[in-house]
């Protein structure tokens, strides 16, 4: 049994400081605008309260950045999407604060700092941000991260005929952590997959199915247009499927799921990514 | 839904390792908690700790992950013949064809603690704890999966306290789509500095053993755990997995909302998976923390929706509250209550909130079960409901 899942892309997010959003990373991918002059020193996280973003950490903003985008673009309501939020290593500057003042003064450990190093902080913050309380979960598989976030989405899509919201994040490491975990910058990328199709449909649409093989050699090269201004960023797992979607190519991609099997994810009709219908 | 077969399941905690032990501290109301004699700096709380973690040692082959919490994964995979049941599933459906999905909260970031406890002069980590696989939150899934010889995929799911409830959700998706045919669920968390001082901060953390419902309940007690399920789309069955609900408050990172509204949601939504009525339930593994705030909502929650006779408690004044582990425990004690015919009581608690009706029990009873449901919430506002049932047809 080879079960296929599939989806339409109905929106997009992402950010990274030298491609702020989704139209740009495309443009600039596809050679036809160049990348910001001035890249912004923060994420907006237009979503949290002034309060609220003052306490929230780069992870959150960058993550609820790029699913408020993905919303916008496929013109759905985020308080009727169930969202899965996948980032490898969670709040690395958060674990470095908290391991530190745990070896010194345990006793002066911020509260807020604690409940903001849950792996499901992002997803916290989004649905009490957007008043949604439609289910959400936050996964890691290291570095299958990506794809195991990308395969519950579809399955979630799937299993109960929704749209959802996908998104994919990680930060920099920080302290001594940059050696044991690397990351660096910023980076964060949202899919809304809706698995209802349109009469007349023109968005892209992913058909995913798992192989019972390891991936094979290295993932598709990234290019020198992305490569060369994206930060070494755990989260680069997501960029071959992101490079498909800007490109109008159909495509397979095989993504590594875990030591012993594969999604193969088929990317088709992607020449409508990121247009209005 | 479809219900899954159970076909193994397992729980190891501070009452003890394996099934018998769990069934009989239940039966008898031999809790596990003791005075923190965990942390270096003094913090005076009680703990669910499990013994004998600090001199197990992991198989060579599998050393680079060693750290407290993958011994303890590993300690509870010894138990009640289930990596012997994971060995005939793998036989059965293909090593690719089984998944692993096991939830945690802190995962083995106790392993990093001690990294930055004992940082070189350098302010780099000591050569023994330069080991990535220990220091990233999968570090439980990717042990796990070695350990089983599970070649599909293979995810940790960290929603903080409802983790290890929302992989039943996960896998039961997977095996519905006909992606998988069985899967690996559970959860392991291990007492850490970050949770019991993190705990501290946020003043959730009992001075004395935790009594849920309690009208003088003053917090949590913390604990370690780890359980698994396996979950096939049949086979074997020692009961079965007829529904889950999940849902978000909406509300607030860590308080839970006023009139438990997600609670109720995961609640209706998991009812409705599996088809039946309140009434149609004997026993309930509440989440009862024994913090103010959740005892008080969840309290009320049940009061309003099942009548008198459903029989609830919280089981944490045995375990403690072994967050990212609490779903996969109590999961398993509510497999416990439909095979031993026990419905436990709550552990410690003496005196009965005003919010409590007739539904929460002090006192453990014996007598029969046939469909069993349990509540997880976490930070975030993060919830789900189980429901099992002793045949396929709740």
């Amino acid at each position: 049994m080879t079960a296929q899942l599939s989806a339409s892309v109905a929106g997009l997010g992402f950010w990274s400081p030298a491609l702020p959003s989704w139209p740009i990373a495309r443009d600039v991918l596809l050679g036809s605008a160049a990348p910001p002059a001035a890249p912004p020193a923060r994420v907006a996280a237009r979503l949290l309260a002034p309060t609220e973003r003052r306490r929230a950490s780069d992870t959150i903003a960058v993550a609820l950045e790029v699913a408020a985008s993905a919303c916008e673009m496929a013109k759905m309501d985020p308080r009727s999407l169930p969202s899965i939020f996948a980032s490898t290593h969670g709040d690395l500057p958060i674990n470095d604060y908290m391991c530190s003042t745990l070896a010194s003064t345990p006793l002066l450990c911020s509260p807020t700092k604690f409940h903001n190093s849950v792996h499901n902080a992002a997803s916290g913050y989004w649905t009490i941000g957007t008043g949604c309380v439609k289910q959400s979960t936050a996964l890691t598989a290291w570095t299958y991260t990506f794809a195991n976030g990308l395969l519950e989405a579809l399955v979630q899509a799937v299993a109960d005929d929704t749209p959802v919201l996908f998104v994919a994040y990680d930060v920099a490491a920080r302290g001594p952590l940059v050696a044991i975990s690397p990351s660096a910058g910023l980076l964060a990328a949202a899919l809304i997959l809706d698995p209802r199709r349109r009469a007349q449909d023109l968005r892209p649409r992913l058909s995913c199915r798992i192989e019972g093989e390891p991936q094979i050699g290295a993932p598709p090269p990234v290019p020198p247009q992305w490569a060369d201004i994206l930060p070494d960023n755990a989260m680069r797992q997501c960029l071959p499927l992101f490079c498909a979607l800007a490109r109008s190519a159909d495509s397979t991609l095989l993504l590594g799921l875990s030591t012993g099997c594969r999604l193969a994810v088929a990317v088709k009709g992607a020449a409508a990514a990121g247009h209005d219908e | 839904m479809t219900p899954l077969a159970v076909t193994a399941f397992t729980a190891t905690s501070a009452v003890g390792s394996g099934n018998d032990a769990h069934a009989q501290a239940l039966a008898s109301g031999r809790g596990g908690l003791r005075r923190n004699d965990f942390t270096s700096h003094e913090l005076q709380t009680w703990i669910g700790r499990v013994e004998g973690i600090e001199a197990l040692r992991l198989p060579t082959q599998l050393a680079g992950c060693d750290c407290r919490n993958n011994r303890l994964a590993w300690q509870g995979l010894q138990q009640d013949g289930f990596r012997d049941a994971v060995r005939r599933s793998i036989a059965r459906h293909g090593a690719t064809r089984v998944a692993l999905v096991l939830g945690t909260s802190t995962s083995s970031i106790g392993a990093t603690e001690e990294a930055y406890a004992r940082l070189g002069a350098d302010g780099q980590f000591p050569a023994d704890m330069r080991r990535p696989e220990i220091h990233t939150p999968h570090s439980l899934g990717h042990f796990v999966a070695q350990a089983l010889g599970i070649a599909g995929p293979c995810v940790t799911v960290a929603t903080a306290c409802s983790s290890s409830a929302k992989v039943f959700a996960q896998a039961e998706r997977l095996i519905r789509l006909g992606l998988v045919d069985a899967a690996v669920v559970g959860g392991v968390d291990t007492l850490c500095g970050s949770a019991l001082f993190g705990f501290n901060s946020l003043e959730l953390i009992s001075r004395e053993p935790c009594r849920p419902f309690d009208q003088a309940r003053s917090g949590i007690s913390l604990g370690e755990a780890a359980g698994y399920v396996l979950l096939e789309r049949s086979g074997d069955a020692q009961a079965w997995f007829v529904g889950h609900g999940e849902s978000s408050d909406a509300y607030h990172m860590s308080s839970p909302h006023p009139q438990g509204l997600g609670a109720r949601l995961a609640l209706q939504d998991a009812l409705a998976r599996a088809a039946i009525a309140p009434g149609d339930i004997q026993y309930i593994n509440l989440h009862g923390t024994a913090s103010q705030k959740n005892d008080e909502v969840e309290a009320a929650l049940i009061a309003e929706i099942f009548p008198p006779e459903v029989a609830a408690s919280s089981t944490k004044g045995w375990t403690g509250h072994t967050l990212g582990a609490a779903g996969i425990i109590e999961a398993v004690i509510c497999l416990l209550s439909m095979r031993h015919a026990l419905r436990p009581g709550t552990l410690n608690t003496t005196s009965l909130d005003a919010h409590c009706g007739p539904q929460i029990r002090i006192h453990t009873e014996h007598s029969p079960v046939s469909t069993a449901l349990t509540q997880s919430f976490g930070f975030g506002g993060n919830n789900c409901v189980l429901v099992f049932a002793s045949s396929a047809r709740a």
